[in-house]
């Protein structure tokens, strides 16, 4: 469990037992009800009655919610529709109206944010908050948790070298994973908009945590480096992790999450494997849209070409006419 | 115009104990500002609770000198809570409103006359410096004959002063290139990414208000010595800008930042002083009085001091020691 690894052995490859665990955990959702507010046979955050208000709109109203542990939960819904805002009760970055929420069923009301890092449940942040004046690799390393040198007298003392290194060989790893180590040594506020996404989500791997909420890791990332922070997102499942993630690129959350939570006006509406919850009909006309699970296909292609070309020509006639 | 003499005084005053006080304050204000971001507006508040702690032991409570250095150290922690504890969970402007006007408060109430029978209202506290004096191993006048001397006395504060600096700047050093000056400098660029990876923000707020507020004591305590006297003129808010200033040309967020910055300001602001002092008197000035008086050139070094700082954040915003690069990032 990734809370038992120690510092220098994260990054490391993962070992069977876990593997068989996410195996299980999924298999678990299998019996769950595709309703909203279902019971997960194992949850690792629980919400109740969770509301936060600005001013007269309700931005988050939550009856209930269950996350299962060990498998990618997508939390999708409109603009607007709450989700930055309930990620950021849950990580005591928002204080909400009302309503109870907890982590590995220890509660986290009032709990300050850094301590909910520490218990283990990492976020990042949909417009990113990368350390702009601080090299990469100096970003990655701020991410390491029960650094020594961190404390005023370890760190007079210079009593930190050896953790130091430690953590610097993870940083490497995690930066070589995500393509980012010939940045290693720029400014990160030198980096482009989706490197930035990249480190941050590197940067919340460095402290281990059990329970990993990215919030739209994706946007601004291109298709072939998506392609591969799939395949990452998905280890850190194999890894023994949770993850809850934000997103609105369909193909990800059809792609790797285990399961489907639509929140629309600050309420759940809908919840259940990918494939169920994209068949929903509320779900279509609330978010998706009718086209939603088309590709441009050649035919739909020629459809929307055909289609302009007879508008094209239907203008020009009317200008010759003129 | 007698350049010699102008040079001699400059760097008299570059190098001495006026310098040293400069140079400790901005050490602190650099803490403060130039690694964690938080906004000191009363670095003079620390180096009044501190100059008059230790003086009032002596003078006050009659027990030694030394044990009054470890009361205004103390002290300065406690103010460092105080001013802490209800700002430094708000927005970064709130510190800076409640610390300059508690630097106010302390200066008005140290010399409010219902507290001149202790503190010595305006007129301050003296006859504290025997203790100090008496350690002093220099006689004479010290320094480069020709070029520039200080009394023995002045020689003595700047050995100790420029020995508290050096340490200092170690200390800054060896704290800042660690894990926990990292965290301090992540605080200064985006608080909320520290706290999202487990970091109690508040605390190392905290610890840095506090410690910034040690080396302000420190300037407080050089503040007392050299003059053998204390007063609350000597803690006015603009010690607070002048150590900004010095702050900003030396280059905040680097360790010899302040102490460049000092030698710098104090140089500059003699030499000019002195240089417009020279113009504008004697029988035929250089400046005939018509164009400016004597009165008046007084004031020409800030008005050459406000135009340098200008030219500094036009040309070189980063100050002497600072990194273009980056700067350069807060463009985007
Ligand atoms: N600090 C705030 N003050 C006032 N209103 C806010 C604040 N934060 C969010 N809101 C409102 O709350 C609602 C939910 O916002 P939220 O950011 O949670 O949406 P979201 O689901 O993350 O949307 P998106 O997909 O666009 O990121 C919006 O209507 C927004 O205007
Ligand atoms: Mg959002």
């Amino acid at each position: 469990m990734p809370a038992e690894q120690t510092t220098a052995a994260a990054g490391d490859t993962p070992g069977n037992g876990s593997r068989a665990d996410s195996t299980a955990a999924r298999e678990a959702l299998n019996q769950v009800d595709h309703r909203p507010g279902s019971a997960k046979p194992d949850p690792i955050v629980v919400a109740d009655n969770v509301t936060r208000q600005f001013g007269g709109l309700t931005a988050v109203d939550v009856e209930h919610v269950e996350i299962q542990r060990g498998v990618i939960t997508a939390l999708i819904g409109p603009n607007g529709a709450g989700k930055t805002t309930f990620f950021n009760v849950l990580t005591g970055f928002d204080k909400p109206q009302s309503g109870t929420w907890s982590f590995n069923g220890r509660p986290l009301s009032g709990v300050p944010a850094y301590q909910v890092a520490r218990m283990g449940m990492v976020r990042t942040f949909q417009l990113t908050k990368v350390l702009a004046k601080l090299h990469v690799v100096e970003n990655m390393r701020l991410g390491a948790t029960g650094q020594s040198g961190e404390r005023f007298l370890s760190a007079l003392l210079q009593r930190w070298g050896g953790q130091e290194r430690q953590i610097t060989d993870k940083a490497d790893k995690l930066l070589e994973r995500f393509l980012l180590d010939k940045k290693r040594n720029d400014f990160a506020g030198s980096l482009s908009g989706g490197q930035r996404k990249l480190l941050e989500m590197a940067r919340a791997l460095m402290a281990d945590p059990e329970l990993v909420m990215l919030d739209e890791p994706m946007a601004g990332v291109n298709p072939a480096l998506k392609q591969s922070l799939l395949g990452h997102v998905k280890s850190l499942r194999d890894e023994g992790r949770t993850v809850l993630f934000v997103e609105h690129d369909m193909d990800m959350v059809r792609d790797i999450s285990d399961w489907v939570i639509v929140m629309a006006q600050g309420t759940i509406v809908a919840e259940g494997p990918p494939d169920s919850v994209m068949a929903n009909k509320s779900v279509i006309d609330a978010y998706l849209g009718s086209h939603h699970d088309q590709d441009l296909s050649e035919d739909v292609e020629e459809e929307i070409i055909a289609a302009a070309e007879a508008e094209i020509a239907g203008t020009t006639k009317t200008e010759e006419r003129k | 115009m007698d350049f010699q003499t102008i040079l001699s005084l400059s760097l008299q005053s570059a190098l001495g104990p006026t310098a040293v006080i400069y140079a400790l304050a901005a050490i602190g204000l650099n803490v403060h500002f130039g690694y964690t971001g938080l906004l000191n507006f009363g670095q003079a508040g620390f180096m009044m609770v501190a100059g008059y702690a230790l003086v009032s032991f002596p003078i006050v409570l009659g027990l030694s000198l030394w044990l009054g250095a470890l009361a205004g150290l103390l002290l300065t922690v406690v103010l460092a809570l105080l001013l802490g504890v209800p700002t430094l969970r708000l927005r970064a402007d709130y510190l800076a409103i409640v610390t300059i006007a508690a630097a106010e408060i302390i200066r008005q109430s140290i010399g409010a006359a219902t507290l001149s029978d202790t503190f010595g209202g305006q007129d301050g506290l003296t006859g504290f410096i025997e203790p100090f004096r008496a350690l002093n191993p220099y006689t004479g006048s010290i320094g480069i004959p020709g070029l520039v001397t200080w009394s023995a006395f002045d020689f003595w504060v700047m050995t100790v002063g420029w020995v508290l600096v050096a340490i200092s700047c170690v200390v800054i050093w060896l704290l800042m290139r660690s894990p926990w000056g990292r965290v301090l400098k992540s605080i200064r660029e985006d608080e909320d990414a520290v706290r999202s990876l487990g970091k109690n923000v508040y605390s190392y707020k905290m610890q840095a208000l506090m410690l910034g507020g040690l080396f302000g004591a420190l300037a407080g305590f050089i503040t007392a010595l050299r003059s053998a006297s204390i007063g609350p003129s000597f803690f006015a808010t603009d010690v607070t800008f002048f150590a900004y200033t010095v702050l900003l040309i030396g280059g905040a967020a680097r360790v010899l930042g302040p102490v460049a910055g000092s030698i710098i300001f104090w140089f500059l602001i003699s030499g000019l002083g002195i240089f417009f002092a020279q113009a504008t008197g004697g029988a035929d000035p250089l400046i005939p009085a018509s164009i400016m008086t004597s009165t008046q050139a007084s004031l020409m070094r800030f008005i050459f001091l406000g135009l340098g700082l200008m030219l500094l954040m036009i040309f070189r915003p980063q100050g002497i020691f600072g990194d273009r690069r980056e700067l350069a990032i807060d463009a985007r």
